[in-house]
């Protein structure tokens, strides 16, 4: 009956998650590339162009996953947060702050590619429609929580205060999302839909959600990687950390 | 090939789209690599300090005792 | 009354503290406080008059211009001017021990946190609202819209001090935290520049205008209730060590 606690809570203690983490990442690393290579392929080569918008759809198959991805990533950091602050556990403290590159990373790889995407559409590189604006504010609310983290010398205390901060980030980006819309219809902008409401085809479907898939297990991936980083940087001085660095210098 | 690569006159835009793709996903997979390179030689020239001071210290203590005898 | 028979009374109080003593303390604290550093009140004000200054040598001086802008800028500049005081909010607290003094205090801590940031507000956000008939009228902002912008500022500027006081609390340990404050205010404060503008924008163009000063109302109230927790936590993580 206590399994599932009693396991979580020895995955929570740094030494069993670092080895844990280390031998997981291999295979969220490879399942990832392996399904990126067959949504790309089917993405770029295997989908028919669009009838409306010719060869430059094919942006989709990253800009669309990565949006997702920049929201999944802020979202798993403030669960993260959220446990940070409650339980205080460290591990915790160290996921909420090394989901933070990865989710701006993601967010960076959406403006850029949506830029890239508006271009040949709507002949412009930017313009303040809603959704580009609301992942232009999650971009800042990336870089404040990295930055405040950076700020801060002690690394413990820069998570706590970092966690809080997208805390509070978390209850405003659904404002944000909605103000924008708001304002976006108070100066008769345009509303960009570069997806439409037609049904997408299933050879452009699958590729589609593949790649979804594939960039979720990536970031599990670059997660684990991370907080193994991380977790040594915070138990450096500790016996567990010793012991594995002293055993890899015999090796 | 050719028309692949093209992308339907569309080209200049789709591969730099890919391109930033993979280059942002690249250095978020090697950034922490580099950090975890640079924390461990850290935190091995650490080790090697301690160890250090603590020979020194016992040698320190056996001459002194050498030198009470 | 002296420092000492204040303590006397204090001492003499029988347990358990009112909170509403505590808060009357530290208002009069921050009232003196700021009296006795009275002309600081002026430079969020200076800030603004330059600023406002500066956009008819920019823009050219036609009056149709600057009417259409001018709701815009004069928020923008409020949020501007904010900056420098939110980003020393609890700076002072921390260095002379203070803060410690309010997280032992019996009372609690969101409710101390409240009054500081309302003072505060008050201190130094408020003169800026006052002079707002002037830098409105330099930059030929319609007369009739001036109320709408009065509403506005009452409602969004303690918004956003209340907001400032979380991001300040998180930022009061570190060194140059100023660009790093606004980087963390920016997101926050673009729903409340959205929706003041918004009201004013509205108002300017003879449209109805209560709809984005009854959400910016509600949102104040949220963050009145709310705030203070946050900011309250933020400063524990501040100075626990």
């Amino acid at each position: 009956m206590n399994i599932i606690p009693l396991w979580l809570h020895k995955l929570s203690s740094p030494p069993v998650f670092y080895r844990f983490a280390g031998a997981l990442r291999p295979w969220f690393l490879w399942s990832a590339l392996i399904l990126g290579t067959a949504a790309l392929y089917g993405g770029l080569v295997l989908a028919p162009p669009d009838y409306q918008q010719g060869d430059a759809f094919r942006i989709i198959f990253i800009h669309v996953p990565c949006a997702w991805m920049s929201l999944f990533a802020y979202f798993c950091m403030a669960v993260a947060a959220l446990v940070a602050m409650v339980w205080r556990i460290k591990l915790a403290e160290v996921i909420a702050m090394e989901c933070a590159p990865i989710g701006a990373a993601f967010t960076l790889i959406t403006l850029i590619t949506g830029s890239l995407w508006g271009k040949p559409m709507w002949g412009t590189w930017w313009t303040w429609d809603a959704r580009l604006t609301s992942e232009l504010v999650l971009l800042f609310l990336y870089l404040g929580v990295i930055g405040l983290f950076n700020a801060i010398e002690d690394r413990r205390r820069g998570a706590r205060a970092a966690s809080l901060l997208a805390l509070v980030g978390i209850v405003n980006l659904p404002i944000v999302h909605y103000s924008v819309l708001w304002w976006n219809t108070l100066h008769q902008g345009q509303t960009v839909n570069l997806i439409g409401q037609s049904k997408i085809a299933p050879a452009m479907l699958w590729p589609l959600l593949m790649m979804a898939l594939a960039t979720h297990l990536y970031f599990v991936a670059s997660l684990l990687a991370r907080a193994r980083v991380g977790l040594l940087a915070v138990e450096g001085g500790k016996q567990w950390a010793r012991e594995l660095i002293a055993e890899k210098a015999d090796a | 090939m050719h028309d692949f690569l093209a992308m339907g006159g569309y080209a200049m835009y789709v591969w730099p789209a890919y391109a930033v793709f993979f280059i942002v996903l690249a250095w978020d997979w090697i950034a922490p690599a580099l950090r975890r390179r640079e924390l461990l030689n850290e935190l091995r020239g650490r080790m090697a300090r301690e160890q250090l001071r603590r020979q020194r210290a016992a040698q320190s203590n056996t001459q002194q005792e050498g030198a009470s005898a | 009354m002296s420092v000492a028979t204040a303590i006397r009374s204090d001492l003499r109080q029988t347990s358990p503290p009112r909170g509403t003593h505590a808060c009357r303390a530290l208002l009069r604290r921050e009232l003196l406080l700021a009296w006795r550093r009275r002309s600081d009140v002026l430079f969020p004000v200076l800030y603004a008059l330059i600023v406002v200054t500066l956009f008819p040598f920019a823009l050219g001086p036609e009056d149709a211009l600057l009417a259409r802008i001018s709701g815009g800028v004069l928020l923008v500049t409020v949020l501007l001017a904010m900056l420098p005081n939110l980003e020393s909010m609890f700076r002072g607290d921390l260095e002379d021990g203070s803060l410690e003094q309010m997280l032992l205090a019996p009372q609690p801590l969101a409710l101390l946190v409240l009054v500081r940031v309302l003072t505060h507000w008050a201190t130094t956000t408020l003169p800026l609202i006052v002079v707002m008939p002037l830098l409105a009228l330099l930059l030929r902002l319609p007369i009739e819209v001036l109320p709408v912008l009065l509403i506005a500022l009452l409602l969004a500027t303690p918004l956003l001090a209340l907001m400032g006081a979380i991001l300040s609390a998180l930022t009061a340990g570190t060194r140059r935290s100023a660009i790093l404050l606004a980087l963390m205010l920016l997101p926050l404060a673009v729903p409340v520049v959205i929706f003041a503008a918004g009201a004013v924008a509205a108002a300017q163009s003879g449209l109805p205008y209560l709809a984005p000063l009854l959400w910016l109302a509600a949102a104040l109230i949220l963050a009145l209730v709310l705030a203070p927790f946050a900011c309250a936590a933020a400063l524990r993580i501040a100075v626990e060590t």
